[in-house]
């Protein structure tokens, strides 16, 4: 199963919300997935600075003392923001490279779970409520987020396995489905220079659109290519700096509600996800087309 | 009248309380407020009683139903009214997926549009969409009366066995061994009736197009040797 949600504010008045009205959204879907759970959230974007949320089985020992490490090696303007099991890590965004392969000597249990301006990812095994309540998800402000409930069945139950998944700056995917050509798309993709961490099926689609949009397509024809090139069960909910998107394979057996209002889009993988949603009694609800692109852009 | 708050009760005691009415007596109306999209509302009624649904509903809402009348104020998720047995289920909004899925009698009305799979191996039911039906619909459906006032989506009637298909706009693709019929005398009285148990009185049955099984694929055919 999995349950997945997404929320994109029209109305600037509910960013501070945004975190708690996600967060209400995924406990609701707990029980199409509980092995683990995670979100994406878009939140201010900062000047010239680029956010890294990074990962440790042994946060403690990981994080502390991370910042004088890191200026050390050369990053300068390094500073890091632990929260639980992960840590935002927030540099110039001319040295984002270089924090990575810092990272990579310094901290080798450490993983990088996304990167970009805006975004920020937390995801662990366990109850959606848990996980959420671990990194104090409903206390955060943003503009759009998704987020996903995960009931296993490509690969193994690990944090890395959770979703969102994020393979190229300000951008996140959560599923609902199986791929049956993920294999041989990893090969493709890796070959092209994408950096895959997993073995999850998801993972690829996230690459896959990752390697569209570097091609110079917008969210929306990175979509509409998915719909030729990846072969399986998906129903996507897809997150970029300033876009959220949705798209069903054309078999559209994995749920999909969606509402809008002048105030929000919202995705559930069933509309009990959307019920405490502001005004959701006026709003358009309506089921996504199989087969059928939809994005919204700020 | 009976009402269940399920924002207050739980689903377990309104779905024991519609088992435990008499059978074959007469009871009073049910309301149920607030169902906020959860599953299996009123699943399983044995009884000729009135359920009224204020709100939009999860899965599987009304399924099984004997002889009550379910009718849901809002959308409903997949599979609504799968294996109806009689009675009628009226949703006033749209249904997701597989909507009277495997249903063996009743009357299943849809206001708005349904999903894919609309029918899916139906076995007796009449269903009647005022609006659209998605792809796969009326799959292996076996025998009942599929009446569509708008569009099809693709692959219209897959495999079917001796369920009616009425369609009044178009139909984006037929699906395998289905074909389009003749309208006879007698599928225009069908038809009348259908449309007035559905309480569809501005909607002529001659608006409709039939479609029905080819029953092509009811004998192994000797051509197709090779494909085993």
């Amino acid at each position: 199963m999995c349950g997945i949600v997404g929320l994109f504010l029209k109305d600037k008045s509910l960013e501070p919300q945004l975190g708690a009205l996600l967060s209400e959204m995924l406990v609701t879907m707990t029980d199409r997935g509980p092995d683990s759970a995670g979100i994406a959230i878009y939140g201010a974007d900062q000047n010239d600075l680029v956010k890294l949320t990074i990962q440790s089985p042994e946060p403690e020992t990981d994080f502390s003392g991370l910042t004088e490490d890191l200026r050390k090696a050369g990053i300068k303007n390094a500073s890091i923001l632990p929260k639980n099991t992960h840590a935002v890590i927030t540099v110039s965004s001319d040295q984002i490279d270089a924090t990575r392969s810092a990272l990579e000597d310094l901290r080798p249990n450490v993983r990088v779970m996304g990167t970009g301006t805006a975004m920020e990812i937390y995801k662990e095994v366990g109850l959606p409520k848990d996980v959420l309540e671990r990194f104090k998800i409903s206390d955060m402000s943003g503009t759009h987020g998704i987020g996903h409930t995960r009931m296993a069945t490509e690969s193994a139950v690990t944090t890395l396995g959770a979703h969102p998944f994020s393979t190229g700056s300000d951008q996140c995917l959560v599923h609902n489905g199986s791929l049956s050509n993920h294999n041989n798309l990893r090969r493709e993709l890796t070959r092209e220079g994408i950096r895959l961490e997993t073995q999850n099926d998801s993972e690829v689609a996230a690459a896959y659109l990752t390697g569209e949009m570097a091609k110079g397509k917008n969210l929306g024809e990175a979509l509409t290519s998915a719909l030729d090139d990846l072969d399986g069960f998906f129903t996507f909910v897809v997150g970029t700096k300033s876009g959220f998107g949705v798209v069903r394979d054309p078999i559209a057996c994995k749920p999909a509600v969606m509402a809008e209002t002048d105030a929000y889009v919202a995705f559930g993988s069933e509309y009990r996800a959307l019920v405490n949603l502001p005004g959701i009694e006026d709003a358009r609800v309506w089921e996504p087309e199989p087969a059928t692109v939809y994005f919204w852009e700020h | 009248m009976p009402v269940f708050d399920l924002a207050t009760t739980e689903l377990r005691a309104l779905n024991q309380a519609l088992h435990a009415l008499d059978k074959s007596g007469a009871s009073e109306d049910f309301e149920i407020t607030n169902p906020r999209g959860a599953h299996a509302v009123a699943v399983g009624i044995d009884a000729p009683v009135n359920v009224t649904i204020k709100g939009s509903v999860g899965y599987y809402c009304a399924g099984m139903n004997e002889k009550a009348t379910v009718t849901v104020n809002g959308n409903a998720g997949p599979g609504v009214a799968e294996n109806m047995m009689s009675g009628k289920v009226v949703i006033k909004g749209d249904a997701s997926q597989y909507a009277g899925a495997t249903a063996h009698g009743g009357l299943l009305v849809i206001e708005g549009n349904a999903s894919s799979r609309c029918g899916i191996s139906m076995k007796g039911v009449d269903i009647v969409v005022k609006g659209n039906i998605g792809h796969m619909s009326a799959f292996m459906a076996q025998s009942g009366n599929l009446v569509v006032l708008g569009d099809a989506g693709d692959a219209l009637g897959d495999s079917l066995y001796e369920a009616r298909l009425f369609v009044r706009g178009t139909v984006k693709s037929l699906g395998a061994d289905c074909e389009k019929k003749e309208m006879r005398a007698e599928h225009i009285e069908l038809l009348t009736k259908l449309l007035a148990d559905a309480g569809i009185t501005d909607v002529k049955p001659e608006e409709f197009t039939r479609y029905g099984s080819a029953r092509t694929l009811y004998n192994f055919s000797v051509d197709n040797f090779d494909a085993y």
